[in-house]
């Protein structure tokens, strides 16, 4: 199978979406001649011209609810939005609009649009261009969100997303934007919450989402060294989850660590273990283990960025710990 | 008022019409509220009746309107169903949305009322995009953004303008000037005009008298036609009033306007009055037939009252509809 970036992944899906359905339309800034400072839509303007590739004033909030209103009245906007850090900038056309439209009018208003962000820290972009800030969109009912882990995901989840008639939150790895993966050339969707098993194992359950679902295969090849066999299974979406795939996964294996790179505090890997423990607590041998970003701002200096996100060492290191006991106590 | 022809006659008596169910609709919403029999609260029209009327009787059923948390006007005025609006009101399963929205929220896309917004400025960019969205599919609908002087404070009102401005959009801003946002006087939020900040973008801006409903009807119409030509956007500055508090329970309200100032707005620039005076004087309508008039629509208000209070609220089961909307099954995913 031909190998492709994320970032062409993207551009793939966008384009072959709009080429089906001409109510579709892209807006943001920089997306059209510039392409995004990713280059992830470069082409796409050249094809649909700028009255569905649209360059808006640096404005999110104005063009997050110009979206919404477009969406109310029979198009389907996907909006770029340059940074996930811009979020607390919409947040009101988002889960004030956006996400309760549909269900305040008891019905009767749809709001198909498509919001495209990143996450992801270590790009040296320092506090406000480093954040993953998923949790904060999948606590708003009415929202749904997409995590991709590969060009593949990235691809198959944002056709789906478009064609979804709901609002829908998809973040991007910036970092894995140049990162190649197989992707089939005929056309393909991959349904929301339908988790994906990375990786078979006996031992141990590693519940990584978007950037930390490689560290987890990481972490995973440094366990089968030492004898231990990790199951990596990526949700793919958080909102719906397939929770169904996880809780067998963790009943089978009997401890689990969720990864993700949101804050560890009130975030993602906080609700998964909540969910685990309360669903599969009779099948544990261990506690269900947390590993997020460290509570603090994304910090510059590269030796500091390091430390706050999950390593595969440092994953590969809980998981031992847990499967030889010495963390049963664990706080 | 307004100079006029006699020959639209029939509109005449349908604005007149329009302005009265408004405040029948209020003053029994008023009642509910007083008497315990509706639930949270609610924010009265009564006022500005002439702007909401005005504006829609100029507009097709398919334009688009947004409204505002004070929305009961523009809801009627763009055609809603007067037992429909109670029984949203009132939180049952037959209202505009199934009791899920109530009075902050009444949505008739039927009518292509996009909604009232409970965000001060929220639908701004709703309406604008509504406005991109009927261009680019190119309807010939134009759109309405209804707001209060309030909103002007808002930064998302400028980035969308700029926008609108920029790519030619048919969306009118009408900006209700009705002296206060909330309890505090406009004019120690406000600096400067509120016109000149729409023609800082290049945009057409007018000031007109939100208590004539032929002016603000008149104007509209030249406006709205232009917008179907691309010359939009506009906007409109509606000088109103709102006879009530901020909402139902602003009853002691002396410590931010007087009780004298709304006596002068209630006894000598009603839009109703003086519209009925108008049209007596022109002889569209004896104050006889108006006077039938008032009461066909109090009877068709109490009743609609009835019909709400009567009204079964939703089952249990609907709190967990209408989260998502239903996506038809999409294809497999690639083996």
């Amino acid at each position: 199978m031909r190998e492709i970036t994320l970032s062409k992944a993207v551009n793939e899906a966008i384009a072959e979406e709009m080429r089906r359905d001409e109510t579709i339309f892209l807006l943001g800034e920089d997306v059209a001649e510039a392409g995004t400072p990713f280059k992830i839509l470069s082409g796409l303007v050249e094809e649909f011209g700028t009255d569905r590739i649209v360059d808006t004033p640096i404005a999110e909030p104005g063009f997050m609810g110009i979206a919404v209103g477009a969406a109310m009245t029979g198009s389907r906007p996907i909006v770029d939005l340059m940074f996930g850090d811009f979020l607390f900038l919409i947040m009101d056309q988002l889960c004030n609009q956006a996400a309760k439209t549909h269900y305040m009018s008891g019905g009767k208003l749809n709001v198909p649009l498509v919001l495209r962000t990143n996450l992801g820290a270590t790009r040296r972009s320092a506090a406000q261009h480093s954040q993953s800030l998923h949790a904060l969109v999948a606590h708003i009912p009415g929202l749904k969100v997409a995590l991709p882990s590969s060009a593949y995901e990235a691809k198959g989840l944002l056709k789906t997303a478009i064609r979804d008639n709901n609002p829908v939150v998809i973040f991007e790895d910036k970092l894995m934007y140049n990162d190649k993966a197989p992707v089939p050339e005929e056309e393909f969707l991959i349904p929301f919450g339908v988790a994906n098993i990375k990786r078979a194992g006996n031992d141990i359950t590693l519940i990584a989402t978007s950037s930390m679902v490689q560290v987890a295969e990481q972490a995973a090849d440094i366990l089968a060294e030492q004898g231990i066999s990790a199951e990596v299974i990526d949700p793919r979406t958080i909102v719906p989850l397939d929770e169904e795939t996880l809780i067998n996964s963790v009943k089978k294996t009997s401890r689990a660590i969720v990864i993700d790179e949101g804050h560890q505090s009130y975030g993602i890997t906080g609700e998964i273990a909540s969910r685990l423990t309360e669903k599969a607590f009779y099948h544990l041998d261990a506690p269900v283990m947390r590993m997020g970003a460290m509570d603090v701002p994304v910090p510059f200096s590269p030796v500091l960025e390091d430390l706050t996100v999950p390593t595969p060492a440092g994953v590969a290191e809980m998981a031992r710990k847990l499967c030889s006991g010495e963390l049963i106590h664990a706080a | 008022m307004s100079k006029k022809n006699q020959t639209n006659s029939a509109e005449y008596m349908r604005m007149y019409m329009q302005m009265m169910r408004i405040r029948a609709f209020e003053d029994n919403a008023n009642q509910l509220y007083l008497s315990a029999k509706m639930p949270g609260l609610t924010h009265m029209y009564s006022g500005q009746e002439a702007v909401a009327v005005g504006i829609c009787e100029a507009l097709t059923t398919s334009d688009k309107i947004t409204s505002t948390h004070r929305g009961h006007g523009h809801c009627l005025a763009k055609g809603a169903d007067l037992k429909l609006m109670f029984c949203e009101l009132l939180g049952k399963e037959e209202g505009y949305c199934r009791g899920k929205g109530g009075s902050m929220h009444i949505a008739d896309q039927s009518n292509g009322n996009l909604g009232a917004n409970a965000i001060v400025g929220g639908s701004m960019g709703i309406a604008t995009g509504a406005a991109l969205s009927a261009k680019r599919l190119g309807t010939s609908d134009i759109v309405v953004c209804f707001f209060g002087d309030g909103a002007t404070a808002q930064g998302l009102m400028y980035e969308v303008m700029n926008m609108a401005a920029l790519w030619k959009l048919p969306v009118i801003y009408a900006c209700e000037n009705n002296l206060y946002g909330e309890y505090t006087k406009v004019e120690e939020t406000l600096a400067g005009d509120i016109t000149a900040r729409a023609e800082a973008f290049g945009i057409e801006a007018l000031q007109v008298d939100g208590q004539d409903v032929l002016a603000v009807n008149e104007c509209t119409q030249r406006l709205a036609e232009r917008c179907r030509k691309g010359e939009g956007p506009f906007f409109m500055e509606l000088l109103t009033y709102r006879y009530h508090g901020h909402h139902v329970g602003d009853i002691n309200r002396e410590y931010y306007r007087s009780k004298e100032e709304e006596a002068e707005w209630k006894n000598n620039r009603d839009p109703i009055k003086n519209f009925g005076a108008w049209l007596t004087s022109q002889g569209i309508a004896s104050e006889d037939e108006l006077n039938a008039l008032q009461s066909e629509i109090k009877t068709e208000a109490s009743d609609a009252v009835e019909y709400a209070l009567n009204a079964a609220y939703p089952s249990e089961t609907e709190v967990g509809l209408h989260v998502f909307a239903a996506t038809p099954q999409m294809g497999e995913e690639h083996a």
